[in-house]
């Protein structure tokens, strides 16, 4: 190699290059002087929604991002206001976020760990977003509530009801309003048991990864806490397709429960390839035959069709709720108003709880007077808030993770259009749903010390 | 016993998929020497194309006068299906509930269509270039095509039924003296492996017994002294991939109600069938076939529990297992020829 190219001019411009590269990083992480991770210095102040926007989840993501607009239309005093005139909380006044005007940005997360930490990284670092929400997925709530962490922003999930995303993985950054898998199964075992009794055996066929593992794992203890046996749990691919070979041996295993811990498409094949072996019109042990959903998508679900009719599931939200189980989910009725005349359908779970997260942290914020992440953690903990669809909800302070009714749905038999596939067959109340920050299934993580980055 | 059977009955069903799609692929590289990555996304359009007819069959207006209040109290107009109110409410209930079977029908000439423009407008610009060039083409093309798809019907997939007639399931064990429920399988898929029996044999007594196949097969032999002889070998050459798009197009109508189509599901069913082909053989369509039935089986057999407590994971794995077996001991596949991919 030869440097006889070296000139002094060649010299100062490769100088003040990689010092302005090795500066970037410092830039980039933005207003190290205010002592927090992108502190809004205009009159504005930036969201990043990190939501599905390709891939097998993106009708979901979409809904997301509906409600993420229609809840930034709403802080900004646009729109009827939507929920903020139900919220328990007055600190939001239609004015943006503390007198500045919200504004957001938008990631696809490809629900994919890596892409979703590249766009949220993306989002934090180039837009200087302040908070990150979003996602249809555990496996990508957890690795973003990771960056978020590292990086000093808040992170509010969106879609995630694995145990470990307020489990083992939590972090003192992230805040899950979504119900878990813990809370499904404590919320359906006494239905089920109503419903078929308390002497059942059960096949279970689980997606193989960290949301159906803690799925299969608090459904099993709570089924078998009532009386019900397990016979067999299989643990599926979660890339497969076709689970007909799964479903074929299940008619002769002797049981007489098949329980999916499977979620969207997974979800979708199981359940049709299931009803086409024609489990439900079979009897076994004398009884009829009978497949639960721990965890409904009603957005998926549509994809199932006539074949979710009958089968019991649970769900965050459902937008009849505050119609048929009356004032104390109030909250809902306005969003489904605003969203369905917006839009002109109602609203999934998804987008419920994407809404009533960035209401939350934009309350979060005003009632902190401080858009520094610890502050607005500090307002978050231990806070009781009424009023955003759910009923009377608590963030606790212990593990971030929102404790609530939890709604009991079952397919219809008869259902009148694609938005209105569930009945409601019962709400849960949050004490039953509610367990002790150290319960073992959610031990292993600690959520350590609020990071306001820079 | 009766767990073995089923799974055996499971795997035909599985290797008829699988079968089709790979005889298929077999006929575009045997023909035309193409390494056809687009071809799952002909199996997915063939599935859309019994979503797009039961669509058609649900087109309807608004009635008249409103029928009580939608979700949001304002008042709530029924949906009036036009194929109703054209052809009587019986009829019309007839043909929405046969609507995958009709769908044959529709997809052929669709099928046939999008498979001569995708080789005279894109692929036989690819016919002397290297293989690597044409995967890339055909794996972008596939890109594309199920980008399409999703822009039109959203990612969601989409609840074909099939006939109410083929619901449920039939009970082979009580035929075979087990006990009942022993060995159950559904109507459809029945259907399924019977409808890719027909097809695969129709395509082998296409290419068997008639002139036009034999020329084809000369052809897939020695292209270059058919050409000689003064046959325009190009042109049905290009009838063959049109074929083969069709084959792959009924394949996917018919998988339509076994599960919901949506816009990836050619990419699931891609990479296993190009383990088929690889397996069979690249340029045999008897391997090709022979081949799907095969790792259709093992892969049923591979999800037996009792298979999975001796070889936890190996449902995610045999086929790959088998395609590197069958490789370093018959490196031309089970029916390969001698001389193809190897220039």
């Amino acid at each position: 190699m030869s440097f006889s190219n070296l000139t002094r001019r060649g010299v100062i411009k490769t100088g003040a290059v990689a010092g302005a590269g090795l500066a970037l990083p410092t830039y980039l992480s933005a207003a190290a002087h205010s002592g927090f991770t992108n502190a809004p210095t205009g009159d504005t102040v930036t969201l990043g929604f990190n939501v599905p926007q390709s891939g097998p989840y993106a009708d979901e993501g979409a809904d997301e991002l509906r409600a993420f607009e229609l809840a930034v239309e709403h802080l900004n005093g646009q729109g009827d206001g939507g929920m903020l005139s139900t919220f328990s909380s007055k600190a939001l006044e239609g004015n943006g976020i503390m007198g500045k005007k919200v504004q957001f940005v938008t990631g696809d997360t490809q629900t994919k760990s890596d892409a979703a930490r590249a766009s949220a990284q993306s989002m934090i670092q180039k837009d200087g977003a302040i908070m990150i929400s979003g996602g249809s997925s555990s496996g990508v709530a957890v690795a973003v509530q990771g960056l978020c962490q590292e990086a000093g922003v808040i992170f509010m999930a969106g879609l995630t009801h694995s145990n470990d995303t307020t489990g083992k993985d939590k972090k003192a950054n992230g805040f899950r309003h979504f119900f878990n898998a813990y809370m499904s199964a404590a919320a359906l075992a006494p239905v089920l048991k109503n419903l078929y009794g308390d002497d059942r055996k059960v096949y279970s066929l689980t997606a193989d990864y960290t949301w159906g593992w803690t799925q299969q794992e608090s459904i099993q203890a709570a089924t078998e806490a009532m009386g019900w046996e397990t016979i067999n749990d299989v643990r599926t691919p979660l890339a497969a397709t076709d689970f007909s070979s799964y479903i074929a041996p299940v008619l002769n295993s002797g049981a007489d429960v098949l329980v999916l811990n499977h979620y969207g498409g997974n979800m979708v094949n199981s359940l049709t390839n299931a009803v086409q072996f024609g489990l439900r019109d079979k009897q076994v042990n004398g009884k009829n035959f009978e497949i639960v959903v721990p965890l409904y998508s009603e957005l998926m679900a549509r994809g199932a069709g006539k074949n979710i009719a009958g089968i019991v599931g649970s769900q965050n939200w459902d937008w009849k709720l505050e119609n048929e189980k009356g004032d104390r989910y109030k909250g809902t009725n306005a969003f489904v108003k605003s969203f369905g005349e917006k839009y002109g359908f109602p609203p999934s779970q998804a987008a419920q709880t994407c809404y009533a997260q960035t209401l939350l942290y934009a309350d979060a914020v005003a009632r902190a007077q401080s858009f520094n992440p610890c502050a607005v953690v500090e307002a978050l903990e231990g806070y009781e808030f009424d009023g955003l669809g759910n009923g009377p909800t608590l963030y606790r302070a212990g593990d971030h993770q929102c404790f609530k009714d939890v709604v009991v749905v079952r397919g219809k038999e008869n259902p009148e259009n694609e938005f209105d596939l569930v009945e409601i067959v019962e709400v849960t109340p949050a004490e039953q749903v509610t367990y002790p920050v150290d319960h073992p299934m959610f031990a292993g993580g600690e959520l350590g010390d609020c990071n306001p980055g820079a | 016993m009766d767990a073995i059977l089923l799974q055996l009955l499971n795997g035909l069903d599985k290797g008829s998929a699988y079968a089709l799609i790979a005889l298929g692929l077999t006929l575009i590289f045997g023909t035309l020497g193409v390494v056809n990555f687009a071809h799952g996304a002909l199996f997915m359009i063939g599935a859309f194309c019994a979503v797009t007819l039961s669509k058609i069959f649900t087109l309807s207006h608004k009635a008249a006068e409103p029928s009580g209040t939608d979700f949001l109290g304002n008042p709530k107009f029924e949906d009036v299906l036009y194929i109703k109110e054209w052809f009587g409410d019986a009829a019309g209930a007839w043909l929405l509930d046969w609507s995958v079977p009709l769908s044959i029908l529709f997809a052929i000439p669709i099928m046939l269509a999008i498979g001569f423009i995708m080789e005279r407008g894109l692929i036989k610009h690819f016919y002397k270039r290297p293989h690597a060039d044409q995967i890339l083409v055909t794996f972008g093309l596939a890109i594309v095509l199920q980008e399409v798809i999703k822009y039109f019907y959203g990612a969601n997939p989409i609840p074909t039924a099939a006939p109410e007639a083929f619901r449920g399931s039939f009970d082979f064990g009580v035929l075979l003296g087990f006990d009942p429920n022993a060995i159950i399988y559904p109507y459809w898929r029945l259907i399924y492996f019977a409808f890719s029996a027909l097809i695969i044999g129709g395509v082998f007594a296409f290419l068997q017994f008639t002139t036009f196949g034999m020329v084809v097969r000369a052809g897939m032999a020695d292209r270059e002294t058919v050409g000689l002889l003064g046959i325009n070998i190009d042109k049905r050459f290009t009838i063959m991939f049109g074929i083969a798009a069709a084959v792959a197009g009924l394949a996917g109508v018919m998988y339509a109600p076994i599960n919901s189509p949506n816009y990836h599901m050619g990419m699931d069913f891609l990479v296993l069938s190009f383990v088929v082909v690889v397996v069979g053989g690249m340029g045999s369509l008897p391997g090709a076939v022979l081949a799907g039935f095969l790792l259709g089986i093992l892969e049923s057999f591979a999800s037996m529990n009792e298979v999975k407590d001796i070889l936890p994971g190996i449902d995610q794995i045999i086929i790959y297992v088998v395609a590197i077996i069958i490789l370093l001991t018959r490196p031309r596949g089970l029916m390969g020829r001698k001389g193809v991919m190897e220039e």
